[in-house]
C-alpha cells in the first residue's frame, strides 16, 4: 500500500515575462503514496497551485517553464514523456486534477453529461462502445449524487456545490490513481464544503486513489490528509504527518503563524490567523531564509543565510535555522 | 499646479518611451512622416501645372528618369499626380475623421453626460444609422450635395458619426459617474462646462486611437467613392479618381494602376500602424 | 420563445421607417427636377408641371413621406423607376439573386480566412506567426477593395487568363468576387476572432478540459472557439446583413447585377425611388440577419437560451 505514486525532487519553475522572472517554486520535493493523501498548506502566492500545475504539464506555454528537478509518476519522468503519451496515458486517465473554481472550470455551452463523456472517450482502451461510455456516466454522476437524469443540462443548471460534484465526476470518471484537488471547496459555501469534503473522502474509498489537496485551510487539513506540507514564497517549509504537523512541538515560525497558537489537533482551529507583514517579492528573493522580514525569531543569520532542511524525525523535516544548527533546542509553550 | 505639469510630463515621457520600443508604431510614424512630407512639399518637389498639362506625344510611357511613375493616357506626369494627390487624400481623410470626432464625440458626451430620454433617443437612431453601411451613406450624402472634395468630407464625417458616438458614450459613460464629476456637478458648474473641461479630456485615449484609425478608413473610403465617380472629380489627381481612369489601360501599364493603389495602402496602413502602437502606448493593459 | 421572436419582428419596423425617413431626407436634396427626367428635356414647362402634379412633388416633404410610407406599408408598393418604369420592388427581387449568391461567397470566404488565422494568432499570441498575421491583416485591411479587384483581374484574368473577370452565373465567375469580398471583411473577422479567443483561452474550464486528456485540436476549436463564438457571429452576421443589399464595389469592378451595382447606377441617373427602394431593402435585410444572429446566440449559448425562453 505505500508504493511511491508521485515523487517530485528538487522542483524549480519560473514565470518568465517581459519585464521580470517570477520564481514561483523554488526546489520542493514531496512523494505521494498510493491511497493516501497529502496536503499542502500555504497563503496565496506560495506556489502551491504552480507546483500542482506542473504536475500535469499545465504551466501557462510561454511564460511559466520549470527550470530545474524531476516530476516522476511511478517512476517515469512526466517531462520525458511526449505530449501525446502525456494526454492518452496521465491527463485524465492516471492523474486527474480538480480546479479551485467551480463556477468556471465547467465549460459553459457543453451538457455536463457530455463533459463527463469527453473524459472517457480520450482513453477509451478498451474500445466501449457510446452506450457503454453513456452507462458509465450515468454512473459516475449517481457516485457524487447527482441524478443521472441531469446529465443532458448545463452547468448554468447547477448550483456551485453541484457543479464541483460534476467536476470531480469528471475528475474520477476514469478512476485515476492520483487526484489533485487544488482549493477544491474554497469557492462554496462552508456547508456545502463539508458534504463535498465528506463526499471526495468516500470516493477515495471506494475508487481507492491517492489525492494531493491543497488547501490553505487547516480545519480541512486535520480533516482530510495522512501527511502534510507548509509551503511559502515557493519553497516547503515544514513537511510531516498530519501528527507531526498538528502536535506541538518544534514547527516552523511560519507553521505556528498560520495556525496562531500552539498547534493542537483536537482544538477546533480552522482559520489563518494574520502573520504580519507580505511574502518577499518573488521577482527579487533575498539571500537568506525567505520568512526572515516576517519571522519573530529572526537573527542575522537568517538574513544572510538561507537554511537547509532538517529532519527531526523520521517524517517530519522543517527549513529553519533554529533547527539546523541544533544549537538552540527550543521547547514552545 | 506645477505638480499636475510635471505629472503630466512624466505621463507624457513614459507614453513616448513606450511607443518608441513599439516597432510597427514606429514604421508607422516613419511613413507617415514620409507621405506628410509628400503632401507638404508637393509643390516644391515639382511643378504643379505638370500635374494637369497634356501631352499628347508623351502618353503611357513607362517610368523612366524623366517620368518616374511614367506618364498617364493624358500624357501627364504620374509622379506629380501622385504627389499632389497625397494632399487631397491627406487633407479629406483627417479633416473628415477630426470633423467626426467633434460631432460624434460632443453627441456621444451628451448622452453619456445626460442619460435618461436623451441617451435613448440618441442612441436609438445612432443603431439605425449603422445599418446602413457606411460607404453606402456617404454615396447617398455625396449624391444629394454633388461629387467635390468639400462635399466628400462632409458626407464621410456625416456617415461615420454613430461610430464616434457610440465610442465616446462608452469611453465617457465610467467618467461621467466618477467622483471628480460629481465634485463638478456640486460646485454647480454648467454643464457644458463639465462636458468640455472634465469629461472630454479624460475620455481622450481610445478616442484619440479611433480617430487616427479613422483616417486611414476615410482614405479608403474617399479614395473607392472618388473611384465609382461619386467623389473628387477628374482631372483631380486624387489617388482613387487616377484608378479609375486607368482602369482600362491597366493590362499594358500596370504601373498605373500600381502606383496610386500602393500610396493609398502606404498611407492607410501607416495610420493603422501608427494608431494600434498608440492604442499599446496609452494603455498597455489593453495589448492583451 | 416565439413571443421573444414577434416581439423582437414587431420592433424591425420602427427602424427601418426611421431609416426610410432619414434616406428619404437626404435624397430629397438631390438636385434635379424627376418629373423633368421622366418626360425628357424636349418635353415643355407645362406637361412638367403637370406631371409634378401628378407625382405629389409639389406637396411638403411629409406629406410625400407620409404617402410613400402608406403605400409601402398598404400596398406594398415602392414606386416605379423613373427610368424603366417598372416597380421598384420588382427591380430590386430581379437584382436579389445575385447579390444574395455573392454575400453567401464572401461571407463562407470571410470565415474560411478570418477564423483559423485568428485562432492560430490567439492561440500563438505575441510569437512571430502572431505578428505576421496581424501585420498582414492590417496590410490588407489597407488596400481599397477596388484596387484589390483590380489587381485579381490584372493577374488572374488578363495576365495568366485564369478566371474571367465579368459574369455572374457560374461558380468559376464567382471566385475573383469572393476573393475581393472575403480579404475585406475577413480581416475583421479575424481581428474579433483573437479578441474573442483570448478572451476565453485563459479560462479555467479550458485547463480542465486539458486535465482531462482532451486532444489540444478540440480543446482549440470545440472548448475555446465554441465559446468565443457569440462576437464572431455578429460580426460575420452584420457583414452578410451589409452585403445582402449589394456589394458596391466589387459588384461595380467586376460588372454584376446586383443590388449594389443598381444603387450606384440609380444615383448617378438620379433614379431615386430605386435608390430608396434599395436602401429600404437593405436595411429590412441587415435587421432580419442580425435578428437571426439573435437567435442564433441561443444555440450556441444555452445560458442566452434559457434567458430568452423566460422571457
Amino acid at each position: 500500500m505505500d508504493e511511491i505514486l508521485l515523487k517530485i525532487e528538487d522542483l524549480f519553475i519560473e514565470y518568465q515575462t517581459e519585464l521580470e522572472t517570477v520564481r514561483a517554486v523554488n526546489g520542493v520535493s514531496l512523494e505521494v503514496k498510493s491511497g493516501r493523501t497529502l496536503g499542502i498548506v500555504g497563503e496565496t502566492g506560495a506556489g502551491k497551485t504552480t507546483t500542482c500545475l506542473s504536475i500535469l504539464r499545465l504551466l501557462p506555454d510561454r511564460t511559466g517553464r520549470v527550470t530545474g528537478g524531476n516530476i516522476c509518476f511511478r517512476d517515469k519522468n512526466i517531462y520525458s514523456l511526449s505530449e501525446e503519451e502525456m494526454r492518452t496515458q496521465i491527463c485524465g486517465e492516471k492523474i486527474s486534477m480538480i480546479f479551485q473554481d467551480p463556477m468556471t472550470s465547467l465549460n459553459p455551452v457543453m451538457t455536463v453529461g457530455s463533459q463527463i463523456y469527453e473524459a472517457l472517450k480520450y482513453h477509451n482502451h478498451e474500445n466501449k462502445t457510446r452506450e457503454e461510455l453513456e452507462r458509465r456516466v450515468d454512473e459516475v454522476l449517481e457516485l457524487v449524487g447527482i441524478p443521472a437524469e441531469r446529465k443532458t443540462e448545463y452547468p448554468h443548471q447547477f448550483s456551485g456545490g453541484m457543479k464541483q460534484r460534476v467536476v470531480i465526476a469528471i475528475a474520477l470518471a476514469c478512476e485515476p490513481e492520483l487526484l489533485i484537488a487544488d482549493e477544491p471547496t474554497t469557492a462554496l459555501d462552508v456547508t456545502v464544503q463539508a458534504q463535498v469534503l465528506a463526499m471526495m473522502r468516500d470516493l477515495q474509498k471506494k475508487v481507492g486513489s491517492a489525492i494531493l489537496l491543497i488547501t490553505h485551510d487547516l480545519g480541512v487539513v486535520a480533516q482530510m490528509c495522512d501527511d502534510a506540507l507548509v509551503m511559502y514564497a515557493g519553497e516547503i517549509v515544514e513537511s510531516g504527518s498530519i501528527e507531526d504537523i498538528f502536535t506541538p512541538g518544534s514547527h516552523h515560525p511560519y507553521t505556528m503563524g498560520l495556525f496562531g497558537a500552539i498547534p493542537d489537533l483536537d482544538s477546533a482551529v480552522d482559520r489563518l490567523t494574520p502573520i504580519e507583514g507580505l511574502m518577499p517579492d518573488p521577482t527579487k528573493l533575498p539571500d537568506g531564509c525567505y520568512f526572515a522580514d516576517r519571522c519573530p525569531y529572526a537573527e542575522e543569520l537568517c538574513k544572510q543565510i538561507h537554511p537547509t532542511r532538517t529532519s527531526l524525525s523520521g517524517t517530519h523535516t522543517i527549513l529553519c535555522h533554529r533547527f539546523s544548527e541544533g544549537l538552540k533546542e527550543v521547547s514552545h509553550e | 499646479m506645477d505638480r499636475t505639469n510635471e505629472k503630466r510630463r512624466g505621463k507624457l515621457k513614459e507614453f513616448w518611451r513606450r511607443l518608441r520600443k513599439n516597432k510597427s508604431a514606429i514604421i508607422g510614424l516613419i511613413l507617415l512622416c514620409l507621405i506628410v512630407f509628400c503632401a507638404l512639399f508637393a509643390g516644391v518637389i515639382c511643378n504643379e501645372d505638370d500635374a494637369y498639362r497634356q501631352d499628347a506625344h508623351n502618353r503611357l510611357q513607362a517610368p523612366s528618369s524623366e517620368h518616374w511613375f511614367g506618364t498617364d493616357m493624358y500624357g501627364r506626369d504620374v509622379f506629380t499626380r501622385v504627389m499632389f494627390g497625397s494632399r487631397i487624400s491627406l487633407s479629406i481623410g483627417i479633416s473628415a475623421a477630426l470633423l467626426s470626432l467633434l460631432t460624434g464625440g460632443t453627441l456621444g458626451a451628451v448622452t453619456a453626460f445626460y442619460g435618461g430620454k436623451v441617451d435613448d433617443i440618441i442612441m436609438r437612431i445612432m443603431d439605425m444609422l449603422m445599418s446602413i453601411p457606411a460607404t453606402l451613406m456617404a454615396l447617398c450624402i455625396v449624391a444629394a450635395l454633388g461629387g467635390s472634395a468639400v462635399n466628400l468630407f462632409i458626407a464621410m464625417s456625416l456617415s461615420s458619426l454613430p461610430e464616434f458616438c457610440r465610442l465616446s458614450r462608452s469611453a465617457m459613460l465610467p467618467i461621467v459617474g466618477s467622483d471628480y464629476v460629481e465634485a463638478a456637478r456640486a460646485y454647480g458648474s454648467r454643464n457644458g462646462r463639465i462636458i468640455f473641461k472634465e469629461i472630454m479630456p479624460n475620455a481622450l485615449g481610445p478616442i484619440i486611437v479611433q480617430t487616427t484609425q479613422s483616417v486611414a478608413s476615410k482614405i479608403l473610403t474617399a479614395s473607392s467613392l472618388s473611384f465609382l465617380g461619386m467623389g473628387v472629380q477628374a482631372p483631380q489627381p486624387e489617388w482613387g479618381t487616377m484608378l479609375s481612369e486607368a482602369r482600362q489601360y491597366m493590362r499594358e501599364n500596370p504601373y498605373l494602376v500600381l502606383i496610386p493603389g500602393l500610396f493609398i495602402i502606404i498611407t492607410a496602413l501607416s495610420f493603422n500602424l501608427f494608431g494600434d502602437g498608440l492604442r499599446d502606448a496609452l494603455d498597455p493593459k489593453l495589448k492583451d | 420563445m416565439t413571443k421573444y421572436i414577434i416581439k423582437r419582428l414587431i420592433e424591425i419596423i420602427p427602424v427601418v421607417l426611421g431609416i426610410a425617413f432619414i434616406i428619404f431626407a437626404i435624397l430629397d436634396m438631390i438636385p434635379g427636377d424627376p418629373a423633368r427626367l421622366i418626360l425628357g428635356q424636349t418635353a415643355t414647362a407645362e406637361a412638367v408641371e403637370q406631371l409634378r402634379d401628378e407625382m405629389g412633388l409639389n406637396d411638403p416633404f411629409i406629406t410625400r413621406f407620409a404617402s410613400y410610407v402608406k403605400d409601402v406599408i398598404f400596398h406594398f408598393d415602392f414606386g416605379n423607376s423613373y427610368k424603366s418604369g417598372q416597380p421598384v420592388f420588382a427591380v430590386i427581387l430581379k437584382r436579389f439573386p445575385v447579390s444574395f449568391k455573392l454575400a453567401l461567397c464572401g461571407m463562407i470566404g470571410s470565415c474560411v480566412f478570418g477564423i483559423p488565422l485568428g485562432i492560430l494568432s490567439a492561440v500563438k499570441q505575441n510569437t512571430r506567426i502572431d505578428n505576421i498575421i496581424s501585420i498582414l491583416a492590417m496590410t490588407i485591411v489597407a488596400m481599397p477593395s477596388f484596387w484589390v479587384a483590380m489587381m485579381l483581374v490584372l493577374v488572374f484574368c488578363l495576365y495568366l487568363g485564369w478566371l474571367p473577370s465579368t459574369g455572374h452565373t457560374t461558380l468559376k465567375e464567382f471566385i475573383l468576387p469572393t476573393i475581393t469580398i472575403s480579404l475585406a471583411n475577413g480581416c475583421s473577422v479575424l481581428r474579433i476572432t483573437r479578441s474573442s479567443m483570448l478572451d476565453v483561452i485563459r479560462m479555467d474550464y479550458l485547463k480542465t478540459a486539458q486535465a482531462k486528456g482532451v486532444p489540444k485540436r478540440v480543446i482549440i476549436w470545440k472548448h475555446a472557439f465554441g465559446n468565443a463564438l457569440l462576437p464572431v457571429i455578429t460580426t460575420v452576421g452584420s457583414i452578410f446583413g451589409s452585403l445582402l443589399g449589394g456589394a458596391l464595389i466589387c459588384e461595380t469592378v467586376f460588372t454584376m447585377p446586383g443590388i449594389g451595382s443598381l444603387i450606384i447606377s440609380s444615383i448617378k441617373s438620379k433614379d431615386i425611388p430605386v435608390v430608396m427602394g434599395a436602401l429600404i431593402f437593405l436595411s429590412a435585410c441587415y435587421s432580419l440577419v442580425m435578428l437571426a444572429v439573435d437567435l442564433l446566440y441561443a444555440v450556441v449559448d444555452p445560458r442566452i437560451k434559457a434567458k430568452y425562453s423566460s422571457k
